[in-house]
């Protein structure tokens, strides 16, 4: 079975180099690939997330909403009881809210200079 | 070859350049509100400044109430939130308007926001001829980059347009777009793409003007241009070169411009967000010193330096302090100013110049034969062509055919970084109240009224930019006159992607 992917841009931010280049190499390594656009509500991101029944969400922020976005789209997910599926985050993230962040279930957050490699492996080594 | 000053200006616009006068060097700043905004533009006009910089919140630029569902996270975080013509008020209490250039990185809702200054002046009896300044006003490099689109493309170029139009009439000296690169730039697209896409979105307001029957010597003074500055040092010089020589041909050749100012591409510049390393960071101030570098070789007009803590999070003061330092070093110390075009003459950049500018004529004739840039973006060629460039220039740092220090090569133990800016997010609260208070407080028939009018006048040919000062002095919202428009015009959608259908 192929790992299926959403991938979203939550909230008003346009910056969207990395999120597609992060699409493709999935993809390229064999994932199923699904990528909302910009301009997603939380609720709008869960309930793409439950129709799809992804495996793994990754989240792109770079316009300083990260905390109050990716926390709502924690919470969403809780109540929509879509614990199994894996979270991460990437961005413009200042890493005194990294530890929130996982504190709150996000499994990892991908900064700049990050490579696709060290993403797909850290998505691969959960579904062997 | 010809002197600066001299078409095609392929050396500069001006004959002595900076020794005559110095770039400006305008900072771009955001800060969370009207009040705290005002407070450093009073301070900015204090120090000797007459160019102010406005950065407004994104729901701002994308037509939303700050208590819109999708605007409350956002509110205040990158820039200043306006809702009304009460917020533009607090901005800019205690400026006058007929001395202030303005500046105003505005797009999808440039002709809202210019119409909510216009409102401005004209209660503190400033007549519009004297209003200085710009908007950026380029919707079409939304759709490919940075997204603060609202309309579909065909509408956006109408309002945009309608801008043009009225401040040929009314504000004579303002600056009606800034015609972008920096955002594709930075998006992944190479040199030659930044160019080549950014003439063919200004062919396309040309045209769409020249449509409206203006005339061409009146409204093509005021459009200037907005480039990246990269790391590759002669590339960037050689690729601004080529755009004043290329800008200034189409404008004379293909659209008969009688007067050189028509012709002479002016341009603001700023260095690479995106090449900025979280790895090193320090490393970040020699990158930005560069490629400032670069654009005052290249002839820019105006500069932002970029602050070295960018991969962190919104710049602190202290690195804010130290990009602005990076160019007054650059004015002040190195004697640069002293040569208009210095690098003018050399083999290798003139040829480099020779050879951009010919590719990049190549893109332009290839986004003719589709019709044009609205429908190269439409048919998705130019968002295909930047991830095509932004994915292989990923690729080429993972397998190291390309170096950056610090981070694929001569890596050292992480440095953490301190001092960063965090943004108080009780600003919102407020914001919504205010918000809440002028809907209450302002003449309701009034409001009604002006909407129903701008309903109107956008659903004939006629010019929207009156109709929308009449919802601003009516203290109509951005959200309400946006989803007029929203209603008649409806909404672009980007086209997303899922599982191999290509791109988005």
């Amino acid at each position: 079975m192929k790992i299926r992917v959403l991938l979203a841009k939550p909230g008003l931010d346009g910056h969207d180099r990395g999120i597609k280049i992060i699409a493709r190499a999935l993809r390229d390594a064999g994932m199923e690939v699904i990528y909302t656009g910009l301009r997603q509500t939380p609720k709008m991101i869960v309930k793409t997330a439950l129709e799809e029944s992804v495996d793994v969400i990754g989240l792109s922020i770079l316009s300083g909403a990260h905390l109050e976005l990716l926390m709502e789209i924690m919470k969403e997910l809780k109540r929509k009881e879509l614990k199994e599926v894996m979270v991460v985050a990437g961005g413009i993230i200042p890493e005194e809210d990294i530890p929130l962040l996982e504190k709150a279930g996000i499994r990892a957050v991908f900064g700049p200079g990050s490579t696709t490699k060290e993403i797909i492996e850290f998505i691969q080594k959960d579904f062997p | 070859m010809e002197n600066p000053g001299e078409y095609p200006f392929t050396r500069g616009i001006y004959p002595l350049m900076y020794k005559k006068q110095l770039w400006t060097m305008r900072q771009y700043a955001g800060f969370s509100s009207a009040e705290e905004s005002n407070q450093r533009y009073l301070y900015l006009l204090r120090q000797g400044q007459t160019g102010l910089s406005i950065a407004f919140d994104l729901p701002t630029q994308i037509g939303y109430d700050s208590n819109h569902p999708l605007a409350r996270a956002e509110v205040g975080k990158v820039g200043v939130p306006i809702d009304t013509l009460k917020d533009m008020e607090i901005l800019f209490q205690g400026i006058p308007l007929d001395q202030a250039s303005t500046s105003m990185t505005i797009n999808a809702t440039a002709p809202i926001l210019l119409a909510m200054y216009i409102a401005l002046a004209k209660k503190n009896k400033v007549p519009s001829e004297k209003l200085r300044g710009t908007v950026q006003n380029d919707i079409l490099k939304e759709y490919v980059a940075r997204g603060t689109y609202i309309f579909p493309i065909k509408p956006s170029v109408r309002l945009a347009t309608d801008l043009i139009e009225y401040c040929s009439r009314y504000l004579p000296q303002w600056n009606t777009a800034s015609i972008s690169g920096y955002h594709m730039r930075e998006a992944g697209c190479s040199a030659v793409q930044e160019v080549a896409f950014t003439l063919a979105n200004g062919i396309a307001y040309v045209q769409a003007a020249l449509d409206k029957g203006l005339d061409v010597d009146v409204f093509a003074q005021r459009l200037s241009f907005f480039f990246a500055s990269h790391t590759n040092f002669l590339e960037e010089v050689a690729k601004f070169r080529a755009a004043r020589r290329l800008w200034a041909k189409i404008m004379k050749e293909r659209f008969k411009a009688k007067d050189d100012r028509s012709c002479m591409l002016r341009f603001h510049a700023q260095t690479c967000g995106h090449t900025l390393t979280r790895e090193q960071p320090l490393n970040n101030i020699s990158r930005i010193t560069l490629q400032a570098l670069a654009a005052v070789l290249g002839g820019a007009q105006s500069l932002h330096t970029n602050s070295y803590d960018e991969a962190y999070a919104t710049p602190s003061e202290e690195a804010v302090t130290i990009a602005l330092r990076t160019q007054q070093i650059i004015a002040r110390e190195t004697g640069i100013i002293d040569y208009p075009d210095a690098l003018g003459g050399s083999y290798s950049l003139e040829s480099l110049t020779d050879s951009l500018g010919e590719q990049a004529q190549k893109y332009i004739a290839k986004i003719d034969e589709m019709g044009g840039a609205a429908s190269a973006i439409e048919n998705g060629f130019i968002q295909r062509e930047i991830q095509e460039s932004s994915y292989n220039a990923q690729k080429e740092i993972e397998e190291k055919k390309k170096i950056v220090v610090g981070l694929n090569e001569f890596q050292s133990p992480y440095q953490k970084i301190g001092r960063l800016t965090k943004v108080d997010s009780g600003a919102r609260e407020k914001q919504i109240k205010l918000l809440l208070q002028i809907k209450k407080e302002r003449n309701q028939q009034k409001t009604k009224l002006a909407l129903n009018h701008l309903k109107a006048v956008a659903e004939t040919n006629e010019n929207t930019m009156p109709a929308f000062i009449e919802c601003a002095e009516n203290y109509a919202t951005i959200g309400e006159i946006c989803n007029v428009l929203r209603k008649f015009f409806g909404e672009y959608k980007e086209n997303c992607w899922k599982e191999g259908a290509g791109n988005g």
